[in-house]
């Protein structure tokens, strides 16, 4: 059982604050770190990780040092986000030579690529690996000494449905274990199915914390804002502020549409195609202008 | 000090397909070259000094320098692999060292040897001038490697300064500037060399102590600071 205290963390590059502020502890089972691409949520992995200097704060593993100590990654298993791995090994090769730098041996090595069942493809030289592939190989070199802290960095970019399930059932294993498993993403869907905990960073803050359900609620319960086209705007935009699950509407002339925003999600969705029929008036265009990643975290930021 | 496993990672790596090739075509010049001489000139001691100082030990000792050493580590540290060897518990320092070891005996192989190749078809070893640079060639090596290998830690553009460093500092302002030739690893080898070959052919501007504590100071510090800056190495994430 490990936890992973980040206390007060800064990182700023020249001018740019990548992360500010930023206090969390990541305690056993399966974190998953939010935010948009660019968020800093590979600076703050690099330094939980022990590969960049927090330029303000700490980061300790049950209260040891992660910068600077050699001696930490006896417990710490990373899965960077990067591709490069020495691709003219084959994956055993590989996975070999990361047990023996553990002190470790082939036995070791064997019981890692069993648990990502790579052992079909294991003499097969790394740079002929899929993407899913070389996922998994970097999974089994990180795991080899049987960490009790385990690092990803997006690890399931570019894999596909079925690998990714896999990865997810690995990683949920892991977390049933008492590991602490922290991965990043940018996809909320992923870290929700897996995650029982998440932190959500936005540009370089630390927006939310907590189980996916509130953070979940945070976003469903934030005012979406829609484009709709019909037949007779004007009467459906009066028909529509009546009910008190719209909260505005414009009547945007340049577009030929109407802007709307809704507070009660649930109960505006049903409510627009019932008025519309209701009135007589058809409905040609209805699209979420809002729905993109970003404007959820940039909401998040704000509550 | 020295991990077999880092080692075998980095030999593997330095004789891939491609950097093997580059590796040996300056070899082979410098024994065709020899051969083309011999055949032509015969046996002279004057020209064997000239082509083993003027091309093996000037020009081909540091550029396989350069490979070897920067090829080390540099291209690890630029794709980001490097992160398998420091997520583990092994000193910083050891992974230094041990990349050092490999980068010399490569360079060696890859230039010692085929100095007294050359050495011995140009005059059969005549005055000493074979083994006297190879020694030379030995010698540098090891400075080279150090050199080149911190040059890869330290930068993205290891390949390219290391080069200008061979090429331009040592061939160029070493002809040039008097006081560059001082601090030129090529002379301070030239100096061990000096002291085995006969009579006066082999010239070097330093004295053999100046330039045997020289080698020693570059080697060390060199090897010191790289172990440094690999301790506090920044991987670049992708953002």
């Amino acid at each position: 059982m490990s936890t992973l205290v980040i206390d007060h963390v800064s990182r700023w590059f020249g001018n740019v604050v990548a992360v500010n502020d930023i206090t969390m502890t990541i305690g056993p089972g399966v974190t998953g770190l939010l935010g948009p691409n660019g968020a800093g949520k590979s600076t703050l992995i690099n330094m939980m990780g022990g590969f960049l200097a927090p330029s303000t704060g700490t980061v300790t593993l049950d209260g040891q040092q992660v910068w600077r100590n050699e001696a930490i990654y006896r417990h710490i298993g990373i899965v960077p986000e990067r591709e490069a791995m020495y691709d003219f090994l084959t994956g055993r090769e590989f996975v070999v030579a990361n047990a023996e730098l553990h002190g470790l041996g082939e036995k070791a090595a064997q019981r890692a690529l069993a648990t990502v069942e790579m052992e079909y493809a294991q003499d097969r030289r790394i740079a002929t690996y899929s993407k899913g592939m070389r996922q998994r190989v970097k999974m089994a070199s990180a795991l080899v000494h049987d960490p009790s802290l385990l690092l990803l960095d997006e690890p399931f970019n570019g894999m596909d449905p079925r690998q990714r399930m896999q990865l997810m059932d690995l990683l949920r294993r892991m977390g049933d274990e008492g590991r602490t498993v922290l991965f990043s993403s940018h996809i909320l869907e992923e870290v929700e199915q897996l995650a029982w905990h998440i932190e959500v960073v936005v540009a370089g803050r630390h927006a939310a914390s907590g189980d996916f359900r509130r953070i979940r609620r945070l976003m469903t319960d934030r005012p979406h804002r829609y484009l709709v086209r019909s037949s007779d705007d004007r009467a459906l935009a009066a028909a529509l502020i009546a009910d008190p699950s719209t909260a505005g509407i414009e009547v945007d002339l340049a577009e030929g549409a109407l802007r709307i925003q809704a507070v009660d999600f649930g109960r505006f969705t049903a409510l627009l195609p019932k008025v519309a029929r209701d009135h007589g008036i058809r409905l040609l265009t209805v699209s979420p202008s809002d729905e993109s990643l970003e404007s959820v975290f940039s909401y998040l930021v704000a509550a | 000090m020295y991990d077999p496993t880092v080692a075998r990672l980095t030999y593997r790596a330095l004789l891939g397909r491609r950097r093997a090739l580059i590796l040996g075509a300056l070899p082979l010049l410098l024994i065709v070259i020899s051969v083309a001489v011999r055949a032509l000139t015969g046996a002279d001691d004057q020209t064997a000094s000239d082509v083993l100082g003027g091309f093996a030990l000037a020009t081909m000792v540091p550029i396989i320098g350069v490979i070897a050493g920067t090829g080390a580590i540099g291209p690890e540290i630029d794709d980001g692999s490097v992160v398998y060897l420091l997520s583990k518990p092994i000193k910083r320092p050891t992974i230094i060292f041990t990349k050092l070891i490999v980068a010399i005996a490569v360079t060696m192989v890859f230039s010692a040897v085929p100095t007294l190749v050359a050495g011995l078809i140009l005059n059969g070893n005549g005055q000493q001038i074979a083994v006297a640079y190879t020694v030379a060639a030995l010698v540098s090596s090891i400075a080279y490697s150090a050199l080149f290998l911190l040059l890869g830690t330290v930068s993205r553009h290891a390949v390219v300064f290391g080069l200008v460093y061979a090429l331009v500092w040592e061939a160029l302002f070493g002809s040039l500037v008097p006081g560059a030739r001082t601090l030129s690893v090529q002379q301070w080898s030239l100096a061990v060399a000096h002291k085995l070959a006969g009579g006066d052919l082999v010239t070097s501007d330093v004295g053999l102590p100046t330039a045997t504590v020289l080698l020693v100071a570059v080697t060390v510090l060199a090897t010191w600071y790289a172990g440094q800056k690999l301790r506090s190495l920044t991987l670049a994430g992708e953002e």
